[in-house]
């Protein structure tokens, strides 16, 4: 019966992607081809990687809004550090995991240990991280980086025009797929959203596994950067500007409940790219970007609105 | 068909809440000028009728007579305006705002601008104050009161309607005995304004003292009502008690084994003052008290769900710390809570998911958690307990409160445990559940486990325990041993519970 009803939950987002994909060929025949499917996975990496472990934060009824200024920080760190210092590419992108996940740690304690809001706690991480990354860079774009690391955003699996960046985007959340459905730590992070109290009454670790959800969304923010910046070829302390946003809405579209405990991977998934996809149709259409945003918002409001109305009826 | 001489009369009221009837077609009346108490155990609705007079409950059925004339009680406002007011058990004080801003919260004295008249609302707080002789500064923020003086708050606001009938749920539970006193001078005051009282109380001295007329609940149902003078103790008990209950206790001989869960000097805060048990395997041990006596604060400390100041716990004769509930499950131990809606179940689960997060090992299978593994586990486990449900998909929030509280059990026997504490286990369950449970538990300890049961029934803890500790305010005040249990009558088991006689012995 559960399982029914997460794939219902899952299907009405795929639903929605395929009639919208439908009504964009008809008002674009451009829409429909291979060149911009594959340009539509292109886009929708960096957000879908954010979105998957904000996802996982989301799952246990909190929220992480310092991805985006996470995905700045540690990419300047990466940056001054391969850039500048001469170091080797994969010190540079160890480093990015490691201050992404170390941010995403210290979020975690101060929810879990010191009781803060989620909201707040992430919020003064959004501004730390962002002032960091413009203290470090001093206002310049970092650019200037090695062949071999500017592949993991532009090169494409040999004999095929397929990104190598989408092949990255889609393993990991294979690896989160199975991490959240057939792990202790996944159905962990479930139950503390569904009853934080029971489950800690349970004899589960809560303050662990909350932290430890906070050091994934750290984490996949800064394997986002390393993403971005090597598409771009250049580490920018501006980056990532409003990239929580996108990842939060790419959760809630997908079907994640932001009180907790409901929500799936691939419904994420789903989620992220419909925004691309409305995104890339309104770009085609010929749509200016300020009239953009305001179409994404109602997305959005429409999505949230399912939601609840989805919860009222759980609840009856 | 109303009698004038009623004030109000309540005909055939029932309640019913998902999956347990809180009230079966009980009766009540009040006459003006009267004390009327409402005796019966936890759970036996007195809290539930009142609501319904209140118009808190709105869902019930039956018929009420106000002052002859049939109404229905729809709503807390119309009924605090046809004159009953109530002063709830819960504290309903914000504690954040001062005395005088709780008194006249949402009907605020005004200015001539619209402003709230702060004079005014502190005046008019503070002669409210003097006429129960409390010296309860207004001005002060309520977080800063005692909770006796929390409830003389409640007292002075609950008065500061005009009332035919005010309804007091358990007023002197944390109220000093000078307090106490002052409340009963008002009590008198406002009887002979013609003011009607409702006394919900356990403490049967008290009744004694200021009851007139006295109506019994068992189980949602009404027993009886009869003069106050003419009933002593030992009858109130018997009929509060039941004495048909006596025979659904089925009581197994098992030899207690070694001490399996030793606690020595526990305290925390106010609430826990100096606390040392026992608990052996193969022995089901009670703590019985009234509410508010800390016996589930003491499981919660022990469990690590709460710190605790100081104290040691021993596990099979070895010293261990307990810092947290993780802990505490290692070591062997299990708590089934008292609030299973809130914190022993994730009501919008299956139970699947339910029943197996304490030991998640039990579903691992070599890739991963195994879905047909931990069904199956489940399954056995469900079986064993009768838990009624069509599958183990069914969410826990659609299940009766007796098949909830087997999910709980089951959630830990999936654990196996040595030492499971029961929590209030029956509380809000039905009879024939009731009866399962406590066969889950004879089982339990033939199995050689260390039982732990708090009740606030004294027939069910009488029943269903080989040794008791009574507890009253945060303190052992009894220990019964198993040979005492037989022989003492409930009257002096509740004597303990209400701090009135001190007994020790070592059972």
């Amino acid at each position: 019966m559960k399982k029914k009803k997460i794939d219902l939950s899952n299907m009405s987002a795929l639903l929605v992607l395929i009639v919208l994909c439908i009504l964009l060929s008809i008002a674009e025949p451009a829409f429909h081809s291979f060149a911009n499917f594959i340009n539509i996975l292109q886009q929708v990496t960096v957000i879908a990687v954010l979105a998957l472990g904000v996802n996982i934060v989301i799952f246990t009824g909190g929220i992480d809004i310092s991805v985006g200024s996470v995905v700045a920080f540690s990419g300047i760190v990466m940056g001054k550090l391969v850039v500048e210092g001469g170091m080797p590419s994969i010190v540079g992108v160890a480093a990015a995991l490691v201050i992404g996940a170390a941010c995403g740690t210290f979020n975690g304690i101060m929810i879990a240990k010191f009781k803060l809001q989620p909201m707040i706690a992430t919020l003064a991480m959004m501004s730390m991280a962002r002032g960091a990354a413009l203290t470090l860079a001093g206002g310049e774009t970092i650019t200037g980086y090695s062949d071999g690391f500017r592949w993991i955003g532009i090169g494409t699996v040999p004999g095929t025009q397929i990104p190598v960046q989408i092949i990255f985007m889609i393993l990991l959340y294979l690896l989160f797929y199975y991490i959240m459905k057939y792990r202790k730590f996944g159905r962990y992070i479930y139950s503390i959203g569904g009853n934080e109290e029971a489950t800690r009454l349970s004899g589960i670790n809560v303050d662990k596994f909350k932290t430890l959800a906070y050091t994934l969304s750290g984490l996949c923010a800064a394997i986002a950067s390393v993403i971005l910046v090597a598409k771009l070829n250049s580490a920018q302390s501006t980056a990532g500007q409003d990239y929580e946003m996108d990842a939060i809405a790419s959760c809630v579209i997908g079907g994640t409940s932001l009180l907790g405990g409901f929500g799936s991977v691939w419904g994420t998934f789903v989620g992220a790219i419909i925004m691309i996809v409305i995104r890339n149709g309104l770009n085609l259409l010929n749509v200016s970007a300020n009239l953009q945003k305001l179409v994404i918002g109602v997305v959005i409001l429409l999505a949230v609105l399912a939601d609840s109305i989805r919860n009222k009826a759980a609840k009856k | 068909m109303g009698n004038s001489r009623y004030l109000v009369e309540m005909n055939d009221i029932s309640v019913e809440f998902p999956g347990v009837k809180a009230l079966d077609r009980v009766h009540f009346n009040a006459v003006p000028g009267e004390v009327h108490v409402l005796l019966g155990e936890n759970g036996a609705g007195k809290s539930t009728i009142m609501k319904v007079l209140a118009g808190v409950n709105t869902n019930y059925t039956g018929t009420i007579i106000w002052k002859g004339q049939e109404i229905t009680a729809r709503s807390v406002d119309e009924q605090r305006q046809r004159g009953v007011s109530i002063i709830f058990q819960e504290m309903n004080l914000l504690k954040n705002l001062t005395v005088a801003e709780n008194m006249f919260l949402g009907r605020q004295p005004l200015t001539k601008t619209g402003n709230i008249d702060w004079k005014k609302m502190n005046q008019d707080a503070r002669a409210l104050l003097d006429s129960i002789n409390s010296d309860i500064p207004e001005t002060v923020q309520v977080s800063a009161l005692s909770v006796g003086q929390m409830q003389m708050v409640e007292i002075a606001k609950a008065l500061s309607f005009h009332c035919d009938i005010l309804i007091m749920d358990e007023p002197t539970s944390a109220l000093t005995e000078k307090e106490v006193e002052s409340l009963f001078s008002i009590i008198q005051k406002l009887k002979s304004e013609g003011v009607a009282i409702v006394y919900i109380s356990h403490r049967l001295q008290e009744i004694l003292k200021i009851g007139d007329r006295l109506t019994i609940f068992r189980d949602g149902q009404y027993i009886n009502t009869v003069n106050v003078k003419d009933i002593d103790i030992d009858q109130m008990v018997a009929m509060m008690v039941g004495r048909e209950m006596t025979d659904y206790y089925p009581k197994v001989d098992v030899a207690p084994g070694e001490k399996l869960l030793e606690v020595k000097n526990i305290r925390q805060g106010t609430v826990l003052k100096d606390v040392s048990f026992y608990a052996r395997a193969g022995e089901i041990t009670g703590f019985y008290g009234l509410m508010g006596a800390g016996r589930t604060e003491l499981v919660r400390a022990v469990f690590g769900a709460d710190p605790i100041d100081s104290g040691e716990i021993y596990i099979k004769g070895k010293q261990v710390a307990i810092k947290s509930c993780e802990q505490a499950k290692k070591l062997g131990m299990a708590l089934l809570t008292e609030d299973r809606k809130n914190q022993g179940l994730i009501l919008e689960f299956d139970l699947n998911q339910n029943i197996s997060l304490p030991n998640l090992d039990t579903a691992m299978g070599g890739l991963g958690l195994d879905k047909n593994k931990e069904t199956e586990n489940n399954q056995r486990l469900a079986d064993s307990v009768r838990v009624k449900t069509p599958s183990l998909m069914q969410k826990a929030k659609n299940l009766s409160g007796g098949n909830q509280q087997k999910v709980v059990i089951c959630k830990w026997l999936n654990t196996d445990s040595d030492i499971i504490i029961f929590d209030e286990p029956t509380r809000g369950i039905d009879v024939g559940a009731k009866a399962e449970i406590y066969g889950i538990m004879n089982d339990l300890k033939k199995a050689g486990k260390a039982v732990i049961m708090v009740s606030s029934e004294l027939a069910e803890c009488m029943g269903v325990s080989d040794r008791i500790y009574v507890m009253h305010e945060g303190e052992i005040t009894g220990v019964i041993g198993t040979e005492e249990i037989g022989n003492l009558t409930e009257e002096q088991v509740v004597g303990l519970a209400t701090g009135a006689n001190k007994k020790m012995s070592e059972g």
